[in-house]
């Protein structure tokens, strides 16, 4: 028996097998931010300096720089899907939440494009 | 469509408790954490930019109040990864006794708190409280 409204089923509307993943995505995101978070401030509280050649360095490093461009992809992801959830509970006006929801979106794309661009440039010995 | 008059969910707090308490803050530290994304990619692009744009980051850096909200972002990043280990753990179904969600709640914030400390006294002592 299905528990879908007729009108529902009609159009479309519903879970389709995808409601929970918004929920799930979330948790695996935060179970590897576990790892690449203590990892990244482990490693740059073991930084001897934070001048110039020393982080760019450290970041062109293979090791550094692949980790550092999947921590980049992953943190965009979760706080991409966390602001979700404070903008769908706060912005009550329809059209301002989907305005809001779009902004934020695109800023996270962009972080995300920038952060790992940067990674790369530096771990490709492009950057001076 | 007609509009029910359904019971609303008790959003409105009757009593603050430690609970909502921790709950509002793993949100508040996960915005604030979003917001210092901004500032490590910042960092990152500086980086990538070459010495001289680096050069001008390490200005932005070295501001008393980029410095406090450094220590705001570290002190979000334990809370929110420890809260957010024991938000796992629930979701496991472990963890729920009162005596139990009262414990972990109040090691989180501890070790939050100390966790941040001992950052902070690390960065000092590493490189003579030059960031």
């Amino acid at each position: 028996m299905s528990l879908r409204s007729p009108l529902g089923r009609v159009l479309g509307l519903g879970a389709a097998k995808e409601g929970a993943s918004h929920w799930w995505t979330q948790r695996v995101t935060s179970v590897a931010l576990v790892f690449l978070g203590l990892w990244f401030v482990a490693a740059l509280a073991g930084l001897p300096d934070y001048g110039y050649e020393t982080v760019r360095d450290w970041i062109a490093a293979p090791v550094n720089a692949v980790l550092l461009a999947v921590l980049t992809g992953t943190t965009v992801y979760h706080s991409q899907l966390g602001v979700q959830v404070i903008v769908e509970d706060y912005v009550a006006h329809y059209g301002l939440k989907i305005a809001t929801m779009l902004l934020i979106n695109f800023v996270h794309v962009v972080l995300g494009a920038l952060g790992i661009f940067a990674v790369l440039r530096i771990a490709f010995g492009a950057a001076e | 469509m007609t509009k029910l008059q359904r019971p609303l969910s008790p959003f409105l707090l009757y009593r603050w408790q430690y609970t909502n308490t921790l709950s509002i803050l793993n949100r508040i530290t996960g915005l604030a954490l979003s917001i210092g994304l901004l500032l490590f990619v910042y960092w990152l692009v500086a980086a990538a930019g070459g010495a001289d744009s680096y050069a001008r980051a390490q200005d932005v850096f070295a501001h008393p109040l980029t410095k406090l909200a450094l220590v705001g972002f570290s002190f979000s990043f334990f809370y929110h990864l420890a809260n957010g280990v024991r938000h796992l753990v629930w979701d496991a179904g472990y963890g729920f006794e009162r005596r139990t969600a009262r414990l972990s709640g109040w090691v989180t914030f501890i070790a939050s708190l100390v966790l941040t400390a001992l950052l902070w006294i690390v960065l000092a002592i590493g490189n003579g409280g030059a960031a």
